[in-house]
């Protein structure tokens, strides 16, 4: 790969890769199958070190582990979102974060569980944190001969929760209009901390650090939940296309807010 | 299938084969795969061929240069326009439509301008389709891009762009007429004026009159297989065309008509179908292709992408109306006055006469004024689709009377019942209706479980709306071939889409007392059968089913004429009653089907029959919608909660292809209603040419859509048949927007009725304090 630099691409399910190739959104000269590559298929996942996803794991394999469907529900909303049962089965959640979509459904989901990126490339191995990994609609930090191999995810921690949901207009096959992932600690009822981030309302997912910031410390309740939306609103900076008007997905960023930290809360209390 | 079936339908009570529900005559090929469709064409030495189509909405072609893709290796012929001849205008009968070769030709191939981003410009026929590709993008065009016309309102301004320089506007009287020039250029391609007593009278005996305008944008068929054609020219000059298209003869009169050569030259075979929905009447690749395989002496195969089915075939039109509807206190309508303009994209030939003649068809109405307008625009030439034009009226119209009904303080269905259409009034051309169902129809909402059941639940509302289409008749054939086992074959010339092969056979069976698993049911080429028209304007069943009526009687004939020889007696003498010949003079004298089949040989040799059918009292058809939504006020998103389909079918054939029908127009006017829309940008560029953004409904979006048959029979066929294919989707846009209403106070008049629109509507409805 690092022989033909961008003219290379990997290729894990190739539920993106093929079909931009197919639309000439790009010209490549190599394409490199990655996904039997040991590192890039593991899928370890336990209370103490938490998730261990390589990054060709298709989806249809985090969704049915069990352990992982315990640990890390907000992780299988997205899972569960990305295509169809088929497309499932090929899509994999590191090829949608190095696809860097802005309408990305497991990227939000990613920041808000904290996850980092396992890197590995010519220079050796390096670690970034997911809200990092993006720079651009379609462009992420990987230089030349780089590889997303793995996904970290820290173990979850006691009284959290965390959903992440989108909005389209159909009920399935359909791009993110606006999605918003959120995640919680509660300590007594207050919430301790929380992570916020956004789909569809910038050129990258977006990590909305002020609205979760407004949340801490306060009462999970309905007045805190519906400040933070009100300030998630503030830190998307969405266009208007096909998809939505600038105002709908403003908008729809404070409604899938409101939505997704209450589901957040919820479950941090124990709901399923 | 549904729960409608459990009571006997009136043909289940009445015959022995119509009315019940055989396995289809082609369903394991369908299940299997083992079918063939127009893309599974492989020949010897087949080249696969690629179109270079305009990436402007409007401009002027100043020069083509196709020397460097003729250069490239593996290239064997490159077209374009000037390879076509040059020919006069002239109509071709298709059905819904006129079918005008320049135009087909021009919009096959663009000549002096592209009128539509998507419009085809010329082909490469290449021993690959990736060096197809590739030499098609090495074609130099230059181009003198021209201010694009994207809104029919915009093209009607006197200071528009001119699409074509020469387009006068037609003043028409009688829908599939010219009409008389005028002389005016403009984009107004025709104005077409309905009008029957006096509406300014009727208005002002009205308590209440509501006016309002609705638009509506372009939307597509959407049909799962693309556009598909395999042409072989052969040295003799024969061309054979294998192709997907609605009607082999449709295609062959075209191509014939195009490219200048007779009839008796071209062969059209038939490829089963991916669906059509009108989309696959007028033809685009065949006489490319055949162009193609003339130059290149190898057969020739095009295939279109998704993109280029929606950037280069018919959506239908959108549309800018006004319609005002007045009514005295007691429900009685006193006046309508309905405007119409519809988009018919590059060349002329909108459906707006059919939104004029059936909007208002399901009410008697003395007074109405109906002014409707064909309007050509940068979009691609507009297709039927289903119930052509007719979706777009109701639209209006329902939802016109709907809020006249609220205002009025009237029950919906009442108001409806009160001004229902009955045999003998008049529609808006002033010839009355024959026998219909609309009253039937409405009695039937009333009495069903769902109009019945109360609908609970914060944001929910219930909708309904009535539509009408008036359905085709035309001329088909049939050819019926007895076997000396006693089964027979069964050619006709109509493709076969939704179950016309097996309801067709059912039909014949019916007549000669036999299974319908004792008919095989044949699609026969151009050469192989009489002159059938397409599989479109909900005729087949009818029409087709007339023709094998007709063979059938002639089969029954002759077999009398046998029996009689044996007997010694004369035909009329004999009966035939559950498939047994029986003689008047001597009952104890029978022969079965099966016995004079046996002996065909000895008593006369094969017996077969032709017989073609030229109907006139085509049943008109009349549905409703009745429909439940759900509506998330926060997103704007709506959920089709519980549907169901009412129709008047005449006589269900085959009930379960009949709901079939019902429930696929009911699913395609919920996506129209909701989601689906050409998404233009300024430059006339359509931004969601996928089906990930065209956004049809899924299973996911609907529920199991429940259907109502009732059958008011038509005089016009011998089982009573009407067309069944095309009404269920003129009221669902309608019932949605009413349930919508039911649902939230909003009143919506553009479609689609998208999340993003409603939650408008919403914002404007919080605004003004309602």
């Amino acid at each position: 790969m690092a022989e033909k630099g961008s003219r290379a691409k990997a290729l894990a399910g190739g539920t993106d890769v093929l079909v931009q190739l197919r639309a000439k959104r790009y010209l490549i000269d190599r394409l490199v199958d990655i996904k039997k590559i040991p590192e890039m298929n593991e899928l370890t996942c336990t209370e103490q070190a938490g998730l261990v996803l390589g990054a060709a794991v298709p989806c249809c394999l985090i969704y049915e582990n069990q352990d992982v469907s315990r640990l890390y529900p907000g992780l299988i909303d997205s899972a569960f979102l990305i295509g169809g049962i088929q497309i499932q089965g090929r899509a994999s959640i590191g090829g949608n974060l190095c696809n860097a979509a802005p309408s990305a459904d497991a990227i939000p989901t990613l920041i808000a569980l904290e996850a980092t990126c396992n890197i590995v490339g010519p220079k050796g191995k390096r670690t970034i944190a997911v809200e990092d990994f993006c720079t651009g609609p379609g462009q992420n930090v990987l230089k030349d001969g780089e590889l997303l191999v793995s996904i970290h995810l820290p173990p979850p921690k006691r009284n959290s929760g965390a959903h992440y949901l989108r909005f389209i207009p159909r009920n399935e096959m359909d791009i993110a209009v606006a999605g918003v992932g959120a995640s919680v600690v509660l300590s007594n009822g207050k919430i301790e901390s929380a992570r916020l981030a956004l789909a569809s309302v910038a050129p990258t997912p977006v990590f909305a650090t002020k609205a979760a910031a407004t949340l801490v410390g306060k009462e999970a309740n309905e007045e805190a939940v519906l400040e933070a939306a009100e300030e998630a609103k503030k830190a998307a900076k969405p266009i208007s296309d096909m998809r939505g008007t600038i105002e709908q997905r403003i908008h729809l960023v404070g409604v899938l807010t409101k939505r997704a930290l209450n589901k957040a809360i919820a479950r941090a209390k124990g709901a399923e | 299938m549904t729960t409608t079936v459990e009571r006997p339908t009136e043909s289940q009570r009445r015959f022995k084969v119509i009315g019940t529900r055989p396995i289809r005559h082609d369903g394991l090929g369908k299940v299997t795969g083992a079918d063939r469709y127009g893309a599974d064409v492989q020949l010897p030495g087949m080249l696969h061929a690629k179109m270079l189509r305009s990436p402007h909405a409007h401009a002027r072609i100043k020069k083509i240069d196709t020397s460097k893709a003729e250069a490239l290796p593996g290239v064997k012929a490159v077209v374009t326009s000037r390879d076509l001849p040059i020919i006069d205008d002239k109509p071709i009968d298709l059905a819904e439509t006129l079918g005008n070769p320049r135009v087909l030709a021009e919009n096959a191939l663009a000549s002096s301008k592209v009128l539509y981003k998507g419009h085809a410009i010329a082909a490469v026929a290449a021993t690959s389709p990736h060096i197809a590709e590739e030499a098609a993008e090495l074609i130099e065009v230059e181009y003198e891009v021209l201010q694009p016309v994207l809104d029919v309102r915009e093209a009607m301004k006197k200071d528009a762009p001119l699409i074509h320089e020469k387009l006068t506007t037609h003043e028409v009287q009688r829908r599939f007429t010219r009409g008389d020039d005028t002389g005016v250029i403009s984009n107004v391609a025709s104005h077409l004026q309905f009008k029957q007593g006096d509406v300014a009278d009727g208005f002002s005996r009205a308590d209440v009159v509501v006016e309002r305008e609705f638009t509506t944008v372009p939307v597509h068929q959407g049909y799962i297989e693309p556009q598909a054609s395999t042409a072989q020219w052969a040295p003799d000059g024969h061309l054979t065309i294998w192709t997907s298209s609605q009607g082999s003869f449709g295609i062959r009169d075209q191509t014939a008509a195009i490219l200048g050569i007779p009839q008796s030259m071209v062969k059209v075979v038939p490829m089963e179908i991916g669906g059509g929905f009108g989309g696959k009447i007028g033809t685009y690749l065949d006489p490319v292709a055949a162009l193609l395989s003339k130059k290149a002496g190898l057969p020739v195969k095009i295939v279109m992408t998704r993109k280029e089915v929606f950037e280069g075939t018919g959506p239908t039109s959108g549309s800018y109306m006004r319609c005002k509807i007045g009514a005295r206190r007691d429900g009685t309508i006193t006046a309508a006055e309905f405007y119409l303009a519809y988009g018919a994209g590059a060349f002329p030939g909108s459906p707006v006469g059919a939104g004029a003649m059936y909007g208002l068809a399901p009410y008697k109405i003395d007074n109405v004024l109906i002014d409707a307008y064909d309007v050509v625009l940068n979009n691609p030439k507009v297709a039927a689709y289903r119930a052509p034009g007719t979706p777009q009226a109701a639209f209006a119209v329902e939802s016109t009377l709907d809020e006249l009904a609220e205002k009025l303080g009237i029950e919906p269905m009442e108001f409806r019942l009160t001004n229902a259409v009955r045999e003998g009034d008049r529609q808006v051309n002033g010839i009355p209706f024959g026998s219909v169902g609309c009253v039937e129809v409405e009695e039937a909402i009333k009495n069903h479980p769902h109009y019945r059941t109360p609908l609970n639940g914060a944001n929910r509302g219930r909708g309904v709306a009535m539509g009408f289409w008036g359905n085709g008749g035309m001329q088909s054939s049939a050819t019926i071939n007895v076997n000396t086992d006693g089964t027979i074959s069964l050619i006709t010339g109509s493709v076969d889409i939704g179950g016309t092969r097996v309801a067709v056979a059912m039909q014949a069976a019916e007549v000669l007392g036999l299974a319908a698993e004792d008919v095989v049911p044949t699609v026969g080429d151009t050469n192989a059968v009489g002159w059938t028209g397409i599989t479109g304007g909900s005729r087949t069943a009818f029409s087709t089913g007339i023709a094998a009526i007709t063979a059938a009687e002639q089969i029954k004939r002759t077999m009398a004429e046998r029996a009689a020889l044996k007997w010694e007696t004369q035909p009329e003498d004999i009966e035939f009653e559950d498939g047994v010949f029986v003689s008047k003079m001597n009952r104890e004298d029978r022969l079965t089907f099966k016995e004079i089949a046996a002996s065909m040989m000895a008593t006369g040799g094969p017996i077969t029959a032709s017989a073609s059918s030229n109907p006139r009292q085509v049943g008109v058809s009349f549905a409703a919608t009745l429909v439940d939504v759900e509506v998330d006020r926060e997103t704007g998103k709506v959920q089709i909660l519980r549907a169901t389909a009412f129709q008047d079918v005449g006589m269900a054939v085959h009930p379960s292809y009949v709901e079939g029908q019902m429930q696929g127009g009911t699913v395609q006017g919920i996506g129209w209603a909701l989601n689906e829309e050409y998404f233009f940008t300024d430059d006339g560029t359509m931004a969601n040419s996928s089906f990930l953004d065209y956004r049809m409904p899924t299973s996911l979006d609907l529920p199991a859509i429940d259907t109502e048959i009732i059958e008011v029979p038509n005089p016009g066929h011998p089982f009573g048949v009407r067309g069944v294919g095309e009404v269920s989707i003129v009221a669902p846009m309608a019932a949605v927007a009413n349930a919508i209403h039911d649902a939230v106070g909003i009143r919506m008049t553009s479609l689609p009725m998208s999340p993003g629109e409603v939650l408008k509507a919403l914002d404007e409805q919080q605004r003004a304090g309602k």
